[in-house]
């Protein structure tokens, strides 16, 4: 292969696009893999050509791209997701479709939707996505949009910092996403365990999509961690102590902590088979004192804090949610606080249940096994909490109830299940089965989907200024509660049956009721997420109807309800000075929160650059010229870097001053709107009276 | 952020006022990043433990056959003596003692690692002759790439510090420049703290 790479062009040439493999033969697989590129290169011209004739380039640069603002940054780490996620949703109805047709016999083994390799790439890019490029930039979005304006602080810490590494995340996902158009994605799962992924069994470009990928989002995600902790523990406002912070700060700690001591793992562990398949290093090799079991633990002393890393934040946004729609405080805020920090920490001990049968002794099983039990029950102690604060509250079945609801039903099923993994016996019988995947992603859709799904709906208000539509919302909600259950149920029973995760083809006919009850439920996941977006388009047309200029459509009792929706770049006016716990709803029980500051003064707010785009360009030619072997980019983009941050270095950067004049202006004139609303009660809460201003004599939280 | 909340260590002293109380939230985030770091570094370390016996080393040149024990020294000696050298940049900003003093101590300070490159370097070529590549076996794939992980570092701290020469020369030393240059002396020291690591557990634990 390395004969033939060009100097120029690498090993690009005509025949990495799907479409030469349509014109090759056409079959079912390559009409697939074909439909999918055009979707990427459809949509792509469909953006550009929106872009273009709404003349939003300009903005687009001005107000987003170039954009230090934490709030902005987390809106446009969500709808990177939300992208994603619609690629990730859609390959796994082909997955089940495909499965769903799958039954082989034992003269023709292949049948079904797709090819056997294009159904691995599928399998291995669905795992990347969902958890990389959905999952992480979901919660990443979330905390970037909530944490500020939750501490009473104007930004996070290092501004230019988060920019860079939302620019490092979106690089990532470009190229997961450019693998669809231009040559093939790896086969490996989306662990790419070695020394199957090592170059003497996966020549060419796939693999190194994925190394590529997530090596510059992993940097990102580890310099988000960092700057989410410092912003937690040096930009709280006056008086907000550590027990006085909302319980999604807490999580949001947690996490960053977890980024910070877990993200390096990873990063070492794709840098090595990185090292062994561009450089003929012999850390996984079958030869030469390679060794892949070392592959399997490092990647997993990353993986497990992982799935905590996207749980966490999730239980943040369910203590919030369960207390603001319950018209109560928070029960057992310590304990909540406590468990969380626990599985922040217990989650660093139990990395080897992922791989018991890898051949290490028993006690050492037992050890982890044990350990992973143990992390079980600071997770019930949430659960219990949640349901205590909903306990006599007058909760309001508002789509984040809902999915509150399902995640209560489903994840304590899903945490059972992992509870019977966590025992190395029962774990040698069905490891490697579909009763893995279907408990990992019992844990993972409603917690992680869930939760975050429900805080996109509850602080949607604050960052655009209307609601979204309960009703859609709600039917969302419902699907995807369906949707979850008729797909990964009958993954149980197939994984007891002893079907094999990732089988590309099957023998048994008994499988099949339960392959079509799964495809069923993958079509109700279609479906959740064309309402999803149908809930973003009804409520954006119907946006003057459910505007909330007051900014507090749910009678919140956090800083961030103090403000106007959509919230001003500045967030405060004047940097509260915290005095209780819940500081907003303490205010309300006063008696008048909407009081002005007494003065206002200048804000500095960091000037608007190009410099995060300008790196993520860099790191994903980078990233594209490595995948391709074509060096001299790959050389060009790496010392651009270096070069990019050096040229920042020696310039003096100065704020961006706003005025205290035009602060006044903006501020006196929200709370002049605020006093001119009429409050609105619960009961009307989702009618269109509700204009952001809560009857604060009913505030209980 | 109240002076009682500012940590000792963190920053440059009250006679700095605006760098002394960025320095806070701007150090503390880098040392952060050097744990984070520094997990990398530990990962590696075990790494190299792990394929430090017969099957890791898979008949390739061992320990015995490729480390120069004379050479690791005169490395050590250079880095450390390189990583005091930096008290001279700390003292010459807290004092105010001038640019000149500042860039002074900088050029040793790079000039000291240049010299510990040179020697690392020579080793390396010098184990590649001796069939100690990195494609030998994972024992050497393990050695290269923790001490020529902390190489880079030392690299990119020279570097470094002469995009801090040249902001100073350009810009003089203004508060961001005073807390850069606090971050790039953490920074500095902390490849000496790799490095007794690597000189102790690489380099002496196998020759035992």
């Amino acid at each position: 292969m390395s004969l033939d790479t060009s100097p120029v062009f690498g090993n690009l040439d005509w025949n990495v696009t799907p479409y030469t493999d349509l014109l090759r033969e056409v079959n079912s697989s390559t009409i697939v893999g074909a439909g999918a590129a055009s979707m990427l290169v459809l949509g792509a011209i469909a953006g550009v050509g929106l872009l273009t004739y709404r003349r939003w380039w300009g903005p687009l640069y001005r107000n987003w791209l170039t954009s230090p603002d934490a709030k902005k940054i987390g809106i446009m780490y969500i709808a990177l997701a939300l992208i994603m996620m619609a690629r990730g949703i859609i390959e796994g109805f082909v997955m089940r479709a495909h499965q769903a047709t799958a039954l082989g016999t034992l003269t023709q083994e292949e049948s079904g939707l797709v090819a056997p390799d294009h159904f691995a790439q599928l399998f291995s890019t669905h795992g990347t996505i969902m958890i990389f490029f959905v999952a992480m930039p979901l919660l990443i979005g979330l905390i970037n949009f909530v944490l500020p304006q939750q501490l009473g602080a104007r930004d996070m810490a290092f501004p230019v910092l988060n920019q860079v590494s939302l620019g490092l995340t979106a690089a990532g996902a470009a190229l997961v996403m450019i693998s669809l158009l231009i040559g093939k994605f790896g086969t490996g799962g989306w662990t790419m365990y070695p020394p199957y992924t090592g170059i003497d069994f996966s020549p060419g470009e796939g693999v190194d999509y994925w190394l590529w990928a997530i090596l510059i989002s992993g940097v990102g995600s580890t310099l988000t961690g960092m700057n989410f902790a410092v912003t937690i523990f040096k930009e709280r406002a006056p008086g907000m102590h550590f027990m006085r912070m909302p319980l999604f700060c807490w999580t949001g700690l947690c996490v960053a902590i977890m980024l910070i001591y877990a993200m390096p793992a990873l990063t070492v562990s794709s840098t090595m088979l990185v090292l062994d398949r561009y450089l003929d290093f012999h850390f996984f090799t079958n030869d030469a004192g390679g060794n892949m079991m070392n592959y399997a633990n490092i990647f997993w002393m990353f993986g497990h804090p992982e799935v905590y890393i996207l749980i966490l934040p999730a239980f943040g946004v369910f203590s919030e949610i369960s207390s603001t729609f319950s018209g109560k405080r928070l029960y057992g805020y310590t304990s909540l606080v406590i468990a969380s920090m626990s599985i922040a920490v217990i989650s660093f001990t139990v990395w080897l249940h992922h791989f018991f049968t890898m051949g290490q002794s028993a006690g050492v099983n037992i050890a982890f096994g044990i350990a992973t039990m143990i992390i079980g029950v600071p997770t019930g102690v949430k659960i219990y909490d949640w349901m205590a604060t909903m306990w006599r509250g007058r909760v309001r079945i508002t789509a984040p109830i809902v999915y509150l609801t399902g995640f209560f039903l489903l994840f304590v099923i899903g945490g059972l299940s992992g509870i019977i993994l966590a025992n190395p016996s029962i774990d040698y019988q069905v490891h490697n089965s579909t009763f893995l995947v279907a408990h990992f992603h019992n844990v993972i859709i409603p917690g992680v989907l869930y939760g975050m799904l429900a805080g996109i709906h509850y602080w949607f208000p604050k960052a655009f200024g209307f609601r979204l539509s309960e009703k859609w919302g709600r039917i969302t909600a419902i699907l995807f509660v369906g949707g979850f259950i008729f797909t990964f149920m009958p993954l149980y029973v197939l994984g007891l049956m002893g079907m094999p995760r990732r089988s590309p083809t099957f023998q048994n006919p008994d499988f099949m009721p339960w392959m079509y009850v799964a495809v069923l439920g993958a079509a109700l996941m279609l479906c959740a997420l064309a309402s999803l977006a149908w809930t973003f388009w009804t409520s954006y047309r119907n946006r003057r109807a459910l505007a909330v200029p007051g900014g507090d459509p749910w009678n919140g009792s956090t800083l961030e309800w103090s403000t106007p929706a959509p919230v001003p770049e500045w967030t405060f006016p004047h940097i509260p000075h915290v005095q209780a716990r819940s500081d907003w709803g303490e205010m309300k029980r006063a008696g008048d929160p909407w009081k002005a500051p007494e003065e206002y003064c200048d804000i500095e707010m960091p000037a608007s650059t190009a410099h995060g785009l300008l790196i993520a360009g860099a790191s994903f030619g980078l990233g594209f010229a490595m995948v391709w072997h074509v060096w001299w980019l790959a050389v060009l983009s790496f010392l651009a870097i270096p070069a990019l941050l050096a040229l920042r270095g020696m310039r003096v950067i100065e704020p961006r001053i706003i005025p205290a004049a035009q602060v006044e202006e903006a501020d006196r004139r929200f709370r002049q709107q605020v006093a001119n609303l009429a409050p609105v009660t619960r009961a009307e809460e989702e009618t269109e009276r509700n204009r952001g201003v809560p009857d604060i004599s009913e505030f209980a939280g | 952020m109240s002076e009682t909340n500012l940590y000792p260590g963190l920053n440059l002293g009250g006679g700095h006022g605006e760098a002394h109380e960025q320095a806070e939230s701007t150090v503390f985030g880098f040392w952060v990043f050097l744990m984070s770091d520094l997990i990398i570094f530990g990962i590696l370390f075990a790494s190299y433990a792990s394929y430090l016996d017969p099957i890791g080393m898979a008949g390739g040149p061992g320990p015995q056959d490729l480390f120069d024990m004379k050479s690791v020294a005169i490395q050590t000696a250079f880095l450390l003596v390189g990583g005091t050298a930096y008290a001279g940049v700390s003292l010459a900003v807290k004092y105010e003692t001038g640019r000149a003093k500042v860039i002074g101590w900088l050029l040793v300070c790079a000039t000291l690692g240049t010299g510990f490159l040179f020697f690392e370097v020579k080793d390396f070529i010098d184990q590649a002759g001796k069939g100690g590549l990195p494609q030998a076996s994972g024992w050497l794939s393990s050695y290269w790439a923790l001490v020529g992980l902390h190489g880079i570092h030392v690299l990119s701290g020279i570097i470094w510090i002469g995009a801090m020469a040249a902001q100073i020369l350009r810009r003089g030393l203004d508060d961001v420049v005073k807390v850069r240059l606090s971050m790039l002396g953490v920074f500095w020291h902390f490849l000496d703290l790799i490095w007794v690591g690597i000189f102790s557990f690489v380099f002496l634990v196998p020759l035992l």
